[in-house]
């Protein structure tokens, strides 16, 4: 089918690697939490069964794990019970199946701290903040930490030699410590700015006008922690590939050959942007980690802190949907990256034109 | 020989070597100089540094000077232990496919990028997070060096893939040395000094990963590690309390060991690497 289109038989393999990727990354998300013994309907079962005699405490708990899918069901819905009555469990692989049609359906059951809210509707109230942090304050950094490692290969002198060491210290502090320090400092010591929340207690989510004078506020400051971490990790990346390129042949030559520089810088950079496009993919995986850590500090109402409270109230559901979405971004991003490096490569273009 | 000479001589190794010894001293010197009990309250919460105790105390009235030693060597046994797993996984993985090629190799790197896109901070949550008792420095060490092998496996098999072809090993076969003969004796010897910077750059990231699984409340149980003084210096109030010597002092720790060996790995591969030489 593909044969006289290599460009889309390059698309299709592609995505149909990433899909195979992505079953992968639901099984884990499936079985890395039933690993331990925890079981949602026991958690569920002692925060509500205090109050409860035998009998409606046994179909409260039937009535859950008919809800969590550990049950077998008949055609009309009933739970299957064996012959003393007690209800047929589930076996762990058609619970697995159930969970990925379930993901693919983005249905992800609900809470089980916040019963019955769905995992769903916590994370749709969430991604909002996340994004609107995330998305500028890596985008940014990374423009203006890649300028600031090519500018450091190419002056090398003071400027390297001042900057370099600079952004390496930068990036051994560990993500989250720029967040304590500057909550501790422009949050608590200065006062300079709000720290803790994404706006004013009292306030309704909207798009008034104090309502986004207080959220701008309370932006600053998780907005830099993640930024300067952003900045110093891509500098360090962009100047060693720079000065690996400067090393290169055709460097020399147009240097022998008196091509202008900024020329050269132009044809340097070009080359050096590619591994660079391919890391930002890469290391977005651990950027969101950085990223969510910040938002824990700051108590910022995004995706991180609504899985720092399910990791701390032991919320499976809403973990594993938590870490499915963040997965699933990842992946998406790195299949985008995947196509732009083929379509700027000329390498890999090459190979993909020339092969039919 | 001349190349350690050479890394003597260069003033980056230098700095960071120095801080290395210095972070190693104060892990293991303190308690053969005086008595630091990380389990006993001297105080009251959160006393200021005073002449005593010079970095105060915990929000238990624990001194601090005994916390952070002992949180100081957990950090770097897991950091050295991850770093261990890694480099050996990733390298036995990416030395195997790239020497042996074929379909063995298109597994073993299918496998690879599969888990190089999948976060392993994630896998690393999901799987600390469901073990809730149990959870012991070693086993976290383990998890951290278990997810975090990918890149290396990677990076170590596009270069054994390219001494595959080279003389000494095509003599090495003809002499009749079997896959582990040549895998041990003609590639990995060319593969040293890579490898041991490697293990540098596992070791500072193992360290990270494991004060950010601690810092979200996941860390070990049975040990006091630099995260976990974070974790609870954040939970106990002690930024609003002003209380900085009870969080600044593990971050400098961490921050120091991390930058120290990213040091001696940039100044090594300015030796290793003649491009980079100037």
């Amino acid at each position: 089918m593909f044969a006289n289109h290599p460009t889309l038989r390059y698309i299709a393999g592609r995505a149909g690697w990433y899909v195979l990727t992505f079953f992968v990354a639901v099984a884990i998300n499936f079985w890395l939490p039933r690993l331990g013994d925890a079981n949602p309907v026991d958690t569920l079962m002692s925060r509500v069964s205090g109050s409860m005699d035998a009998k409606s405490a046994r179909d409260k708990e039937e009535s859950y794990l008919k809800e969590f899918g550990l049950v077998d069901l008949d055609a009309q819905g009933q739970i299957v019970r064996d012959a003393a009555g007690v209800p047929v469990r589930t076996s762990i692989l058609s619970q697995f199946l159930r969970y990925v049609g379930m993901s693919f359906r983005g249905d992800f059951g609900s809470s089980i701290v916040q019963h019955p809210r769905p995992v769903l509707d916590i994370i749709t109230t969430a991604l909002p903040w996340t994004l609107a942090l995330q998305i500028p304050a890596l985008i940014l950094g990374w423009f203006i930490g890649n300028s600031l490692g090519a500018l450091a290969a190419y002056r090398r002198g003071v400027f390297d030699r001042v900057l370099y060491p600079m952004a390496l210290l930068v990036s051994a502090i560990p993500s989250f410590c720029f967040g304590i320090l500057l909550v501790y400092l422009f949050g608590i010591q200065l006062e300079w700015l709000p720290t803790l929340g994404g706006y004013d207690d009292g306030m309704n989510p909207g798009f008034t006008w104090t309502f986004i004078q207080s959220a701008s506020q309370y932006y600053i400051l998780p907005f830099f922690s993640i930024f300067l971490l952003v900045v110093g990790g891509q500098a360090i990346g962009m100047r060693s590939m720079c000065i690996y390129e400067l090393g290169t042949d055709y460097v020399r030559y147009a240097k022998l050959l008196g091509v202008r520089e900024s020329l050269i810088v132009r044809y340097m950079f070009r080359n050096a942007m590619l591994p660079q496009l391919t890391g930002l993919a890469l290391t977005l995986g651990g950027m969101v980690g950085g990223a969510l850590i910040a938002e824990m500090i700051f108590s910022y109402p995004g995706l991180g802190l609504s899985m720092l409270t399910a990791i701390q109230s032991l919320d499976y559901p809403v973990i594993t949907g938590c870490t499915l979405l963040v997965t699933t971004c990842v992946l998406v991003a790195n299949f985008t990256v995947d196509i732009l490096i083929g379509f700027l490569d000329p390498r890999i273009r090459a190979a993909r034109e020339g092969g039919h | 020989m001349k190349l350690v000479r050479h890394l003597l001589r260069t003033p980056g190794f230098l700095v960071g070597a120095g801080l290395l010894v210095l972070t190693l001293a104060l892990a293991f010197l303190p308690p053969l100089l005086m008595s630091l009990d990380a389990y006993r309250r001297v105080g009251l919460a959160y006393l200021p540094p005073t002449s005593e105790h010079w970095l105060g105390t915990d929000h238990l009235g624990i001194d601090m000077v005994a916390l952070l030693v002992a949180g100081l060597r957990s950090s770097l046994y897991v950091g050295f232990l991850a770093g261990i797993i890694a480099t050996t996984l990733g390298t036995l993985i990416g030395v195997y496919g790239g020497y042996k090629g074929g379909l063995i190799d298109d597994l073993l790197t299918a496998c690879t990028n599969l888990f190089l896109v999948i976060p392993s901070l994630i896998v690393l949550i999901l799987l600390s997070g469901s073990l809730q008792e149990g959870r012991s420095l070693t086993l976290i060490g383990v998890f951290i060096g278990c997810t975090t092998w990918t890149w290396t496996a990677r990076a170590v098999r596009a270069q054994a893939s390219s001494l595959r072809s080279r003389d000494h090993v095509a003599l090495a076969r003809i002499n009749g040395y079997g896959t582990l003969g040549i895998v041990f004796l003609h590639i990995l010897p060319y593969l040293l000094s890579y490898l041991f910077m490697v293990f540098i750059l596992q070791t500072a990231s193992g360290i990270l990963s494991e004060s950010v699984i601690s810092m979200l409340g996941l860390g070990p149980y049975d040990s006091i590690s630099l995260g976990n003084l974070l974790n609870q210096a954040i939970r106990n109030e002690a930024l609003s309390d002003g209380a900085w010597w009870a969080f600044f002092p593990p971050m400098v720790l961490i921050t120091v060991i991390a930058f120290a060996l990213y040091v001696i790995n940039t100044s090594m591969e300015g030796i290793f690497n003649p491009r980079l030489r100037k």
